[in-house]
């Protein structure tokens, strides 16, 4: 039976499992949606087509299946690119399906005609231009297959108007993505058994685990891998999760506002194993003073990656629990117990953080908030972070034991991305409890998506964390600009009353002892809320590795403070 | 750093040629040189690509062209022995009566004669860069009017 391209989309979409989709219609896409009645498709009509990527991108990291975002051609296709960049940056798989004018005007510059293949090209895994109905199942099969294989990673499919139009016979099996010729990986036995004895011999080493430990479901074998050889784990900002918090070798997170006990660790080892992770240059901090006594065994899915930032004395190139698999049964078990006794003393001068110095008498801190926050939820919630001072708090005082429990912009750094990535979260994972945390800038940025929660009926709840600044920004401006505050200082509306006008409930807390009680209401409340919680304005993430300074220079948080007994 | 030369074959669709080139963009990659052509097997193109980098360098642009799906496969042949050929179209400043001085050039170079206006002659030499800077060297003083110069495909060595 013939159909017309439109209804071949939507039947391959449905047969790769897809059930909700994220998108804005408009005149090139309007076939495909008006296809899309006739399938069990859950629609959520997004306020702006990034959101739509970020609503994909969220659904995939929370739940691991690919994410789907759909708009027309010109501004619906560039109003995506963000978050596109963003999915790009941070290897989740998600699909994004344009539509284009007609194929006989593209070149022509048509109404709402955009080259959205050319624009994409460096911010997607792959792309297709598809201008034939014929074409459109082949590339949503092969679509679907390179965005999950491999590294993963965002890819679009651009559909000109008369491809959704026209008749075509569909066949699912024949439009099976064909297999691309590349040579076969095949692990050089030096390399593993160079790994190994680097492996056993070290007295130092360190585990830096990446987003790669949650995208290869290799928590587990991580966790055994570090207990059999008795190696502390560091984790990256997208690492956060992929081993417990509470895990006994979990240091904690590294880099730029990780701790100090853990890029001193990372400094002083003797071998470093980077478990998928790309040593960003906001974890390694000036390159050439970087772990200057580590061997390093780097562990990666893309061979790219493979000495690209950090030279690297052994690189071994595929699936991390696989390879890691491999290598287990040849790791010698492992006491370390000096290495471990010397990181818990640096622990221990440390050990009662910043946050619990804090003093509460009539302030509000954020990191007050956020570790209410992880009390109130048990550490069990989903959390969406935005980009800034916020989402170091959260990565510093939110302690997250499961995977795919925080999602947040690492690579990219796209304000803007908490609200809609939510929406992506739940829907993907109605069960979960999900939260906002978000900046009063970012969230500023996409808060039209307030309108989507509200008509989709969902019950997020939203943290605004308002210091009436663009924080991280100013905090930048504070250290290196001579407080020469340009463009930070920000005004925001009534949150409260901007909640209720999209018919959502609302409220503001400006002390600590407030705190506690508004989080567990909005857990109550049968729908969103949104917090303000407006806390100091000038306060600031410690500790910070200045851009390009060596790992081990942090900048602490200069004056002691009173420890108050509730934080004890 | 040092020139590698890498022989990639790509699938033969359009804006497969954009998709490397924005690779070389965007990772900084410096291009010595890039041609294009058809292979023995249809549907199938072959670049030639020689980038300036060093051992780790290369390596790492071979893994990033094979991110690209439409590449089938990459080989760098830069230490692997190869013929190689440029070819250059040098269009020369010849009066009638500098003609016969210009022509004997070309033959102890072993280049044609592919064009002769009352003015000009255009020769055609293929070879080593270095044969055709020598050609060109001599001709500068008749006055070289224009150029086209290609590194042209390596084939390796049977073995």
């Amino acid at each position: 039976m013939k159909r017309t391209g439109a209804q071949i989309l939507w039947e391959c979409l449905v047969r790769e499992g897809v059930t909700t989709v994220f998108g804005y219609p408009g005149g090139a896409i309007l076939p495909a949606y008006d296809a899309m009645l006739d399938y069990p498709i859950r629609h959520v009509l997004v306020r702006h087509e990034q959101g739509a990527t970020h609503m994909a991108d969220g659904y995939a990291r929370a739940s691991g299946r690919v994410g789907v975002a759909i708009a027309t051609s010109g501004p619906g296709a560039t109003n995506m690119v963000t978050g596109i960049a963003t999915a790009m940056m941070d290897s989740s798989p998600i699909v994004c399906i344009t539509g284009q004018v007609g194929s006989k005007l593209i070149g022509s510059d048509g109404f709402q005609e955009t080259d959205i293949t050319g624009v994409t090209l460096p911010v997607t895994k792959h792309n297709y231009l598809v201008t034939r109905a014929q074409d459109i199942a082949p590339a949503v099969r092969e679509a679907f297959h390179i965005a999950q294989s491999g590294r993963p990673g965002p890819v679009l499919i651009d559909i000109t108007k008369d491809a959704q139009q026209s008749f075509c016979e569909f066949d699912w099996d024949s439009a099976a993505p064909k297999p691309h010729a590349r040579p076969e990986r095949i692990m050089n036995p030096a390399s593993i058994s160079r790994a190994l004895d680097l492996i056993n011999s070290a007295e130092r080493p360190v585990i830096l685990a990446g987003h790669g430990v949650i995208l290869a479901n290799a928590s587990s074998t991580v966790r055994q891998f570090a207990e059999r050889a008795q190696i502390p784990i560091a984790m990256t900002l997208l690492g956060i999760g992929g081993v417990p918090a509470s895990h006994p070798l979990n240091l904690g997170m590294m880099g730029m506002h990780g701790e100090a006990w853990v890029n001193t660790a990372i400094q002083e080892a003797d071998l470093l194993l980077a478990f998928g992770m790309r040593f960003d240059d906001r974890v390694t901090g000036n390159l050439k003073t970087y772990a200057p006594n580590a061997r390093k065994v780097h562990i990666d899915i893309d061979p790219a990656e493979i000495g690209k930032n950090v030279g690297v004395d052994v690189g071994l190139v595929g699936d991390l629990r696989e390879v890691l698999q491999g290598l287990l049964p040849d790791v010698a078990p492992g006491q370390r117990t000096a290495w471990l006794r010397h990181i818990d003393e640096m622990k221990g001068e440390v050990a009662v953080r910043d946050i619990k110095n804090l003093p509460d008498d009539g302030h509000l801190y954020a990191a007050h908030v956020i570790n209410d926050l992880w009390r109130a939820t048990s550490g069990k919630a989903i959390v969406v972070t935005d980009v800034g001072q916020h989402q170091m708090w959260e990565a510093q005082y939110y302690h997250h034991d499961d995977p795919r429990t925080l999602i947040t912009s690492g690579g990219l750094g796209t304000m803007g991305f908490a609200l809609p990535a939510a929406i992506g979260a739940k829907m993907a994972r109605p069960d979960a409890e999900v939260w906002v945390v978000a900046g009063d800038g970012g969230f500023q940025m996409t808060m039209p998506e307030l309108a989507t929660i509200a008509q989709e009926k969902l019950d997020i709840n939203v943290a605004i964390i308002n210091n009436g600044y663009l924080g991280m920004v100013r905090q930048w401006q504070e250290f290196f600009y001579e407080r020469r505050y340009a463009a930070t200082p920000l005004l925001s509306p009534d949150f409260v009353k901007l909640a209720e006008a999209f018919g959502l409930a609302g409220a503001a807390i400006t002390k600590r002892a407030e705190v506690v009680p508004a989080i567990e209401s909005a857990r109550q409340h049968a729908g969103t809320v949104v917090l303000e919680f407006r806390v100091e304005q000038e306060d600031t993430v410690y500790p910070m590795v200045p851009a390009g300074a060596d790992l081990h220079a942090m900048i602490r948080r200069p004056s002691p403070l009173v420890e108050t007994a509730e934080d004890a | 750093m040092k020139p590698h030369t890498f022989v990639v074959t790509v699938e033969d669709l359009p804006g497969v040629l954009n998709r490397i080139s924005s690779l070389f963009r965007r990772r900084g990659y410096n291009i010595e040189s890039l041609t294009v052509g058809h292979t023995e097997r249809p549907g199938v193109s072959r670049m030639t690509l020689v980038v300036l980098t060093d051992g780790p360098g290369a390596e790492r642009f071979e893994a990033n062209l094979y991110k690209l799906v439409n590449v089938i496969s990459v080989a760098d042949i830069t230490d692997i022995p190869a013929v190689f050929r440029d070819l250059a179209m040098i269009k020369v400043a010849a009066p009638p009566e500098r003609r016969p001085e210009i022509v004997h050039l070309a033959e102890v170079f072993r280049a044609r004669i592919v064009d002769l206006s009352p003015d000009s002659v255009t020769i055609e030499i293929t070879g080593g860069e270095d044969k055709i800077d020598g050609l060109l060297d001599v001709l500068q003083p008749y006055g070289v009017l224009e150029m086209a110069h290609s590194h042209d495909p390596q084939v390796s060595y049977s073995v």
